[in-house]
């Protein structure tokens, strides 16, 4: 195989993706586990975090706001701002994803504590759940819904922001569409591509399904009703 | 500490701030490219959005197209734009578009749809027609949703024209990306300080126009509690983002 016979199509090319599996292959290997390590992290720190913003009231106008400032910084600059102090490598990448995911995922599970009916809170007071057996046997579960919404959104932001580690050559698949770009392989960029939007797709799909064996007790008729 | 020191020094320099990639030459492309892209972003967003609101329908297509670019990185458009011919400013302005048209879209939507059926019989009742309505009814009853649409759109295009420093766009990203090149942690630092001022900057100026243009009427409204709005729950996938990108309290939801 010489590098003169040109591929039929510069875009589209199954003998790019034959001939670099090995290469392609650890790329998403990368990707996927930065994203499942982000988002699994990001969700273990929003829980209590959110739990205890809604247990103190007072603390959740700071932890919002927080976030939200947070969330304006672009993700380029984020890395720039950690990578002089984490290095260039994955510990970097992680840290980003982790924070981006976790504002995502704070707002969420707030919103859906908040959204809890009240008449349900009132039913578990009157039959003697404390605060905190309240907030983890019936606030929590009422309010899965909007964290699974919000996990779905954390995942498929973060496996679009893994790309962004390039900058400090962690990138995932967003290493192969940066090499593709300098080197002018049009076929390496557009596999790259579509393997990270059928990844979000995935991922997506995926975390609907978990979220679907939690909530058994949502019926098909609740879904349609909170979709309209 | 030694890094802090470094970069303020860096940014003490006025060698980094005068000449043709300088701070300050840097920063007007950056402000540039964004405006270009978000006008180009509202030209098709805003009328179809308008449209759409108007007819009350269309709730479908902004999830659909919100949800498609959310999966697309930002990276993988810029890359692809870029090597497929479009060098530099032209790809960045494209590719960001892209990227600003959701918001607009879905608030400019949600904004129109989500005006009380009775305001617009009462309207109905007073004999106005339906471009008047609109005109005088509908429009300003959205502003305030499409005002936080225009500036999640800004904040989020003048965070993504950095990224485009990679394949070759001028733009404030281009110090950091050049101080990664050069392994000079000093300027990447210095860098991101600066991208992150810049788009908190616009953020803090944007919430005020925001306030300004929105009528006094709906203000007073929205200050006496909220209307409710509709088709955004928390188990739909797209106003949780609505949520996560406007942080202020605008209105962007609930």
């Amino acid at each position: 195989m010489s590098a003169t016979d040109a591929p039929p199509n510069p875009w589209f090319s199954w003998d790019y993706v034959a001939r670099n599996w090995g290469d392609i292959e650890r790329a998403l290997t990368q990707h996927v586990s930065l994203t499942v390590q982000a988002v699994v992290l990001a969700l273990v720190v929003a829980l209590p975090l959110a739990g205890l913003a809604h247990l103190r009231p007072r603390l959740a106008g700071p932890v919002v706001g927080t976030a939200g400032v947070l969330y304006t910084v672009p993700s380029l600059a984020l890395f720039a701002l950690l990578a002089p102090y984490t290095g260039i490598g994955r510990t970097t990448v992680l840290i980003g994803l982790v924070l981006y995911a976790l504002l995502v995922l704070v707002r969420n599970v707030l919103v859906g504590l908040a959204g809890v009916d009240p008449a349900v809170t009132d039913a578990a007071r009157g039959m003697g759940y404390g605060r905190v057996r309240m907030l983890l046997q019936v606030e929590l579960p009422q309010a899965l819904p909007s964290i699974v919404a919000g996990v779905r959104v954390a995942t498929v932001t973060t496996v679009a922001l893994v790309t962004v580690g390039v900058v400090v050559g962690y990138g995932g698949l967003g290493q192969l569409m940066f090499r593709g770009f300098r080197s002018d392989y049009h076929a390496e960029i557009m596999t790259a591509t579509v393997l990270c939007v059928l990844l979000a797709l995935v991922a997506d799909l995926l975390v609907v399904l978990v979220g679907r064996l939690l909530t058994p007790w949502r019926s098909a008729r609740d879904r349609q009703a909170a979709a309209a | 500490m030694d890094l802090l020191t470094e970069a303020f020094a860096w940014l003490n320099d006025p060698l980094n701030w005068t000449g043709r990639n300088g701070v300050l030459a840097l920063t007007a492309a950056h402000v540039q490219v964004t405006l270009v892209a978000v006008l180009l972003a509202a030209a098709v967003a805003l009328p179809a959005g308008v449209a759409l609101g108007h007819a009350r329908r269309g709730g479908t297509l902004g999830v659909v197209v919100a949800n498609t670019t959310r999966a697309l990185p930002t990276l993988a458009l810029l890359t692809l734009l870029a090597s497929a011919g479009l060098f530099g400013n032209t790809a960045t302005v494209l590719a960001c578009a892209v990227f600003a048209v959701p918001p607009l879209l879905t608030n400019t939507v949600t904004g129109l749809a989500g005006v009380d059926r009775d305001v617009l019989d009462a309207a109905r009742g007073l004999g106005m027609s339906g471009p008047r309505r609109l005109w005088l009814v509908e429009l300003p009853l959205a502003v305030p949703l499409v005002a936080a649409g225009v500036r999640t759109a800004v904040v989020q295009v003048l965070a993504t024209v950095p990224l485009a420093a990679l394949v070759g766009g001028r733009s404030l990203g281009s110090v950091v990306v050049s101080g990664f090149a050069t392994q000079r942690y000093g300027q990447v630092l210095a860098g991101g300080l600066l991208v992150a001022a810049l788009c908190l900057v616009a953020e803090g100026l944007l919430a005020l126009a925001q306030r300004t243009v929105t009528p006094r009427g709906v203000r007073e409204a929205a200050g006496r509690g909220r209307r409710p709005r509709r088709g955004l729950t928390a188990a739909d996938p797209v106003p949780a983002v609505a949520t996560a990108r406007g942080p202020g309290s605008n209105g962007i939801t609930r």
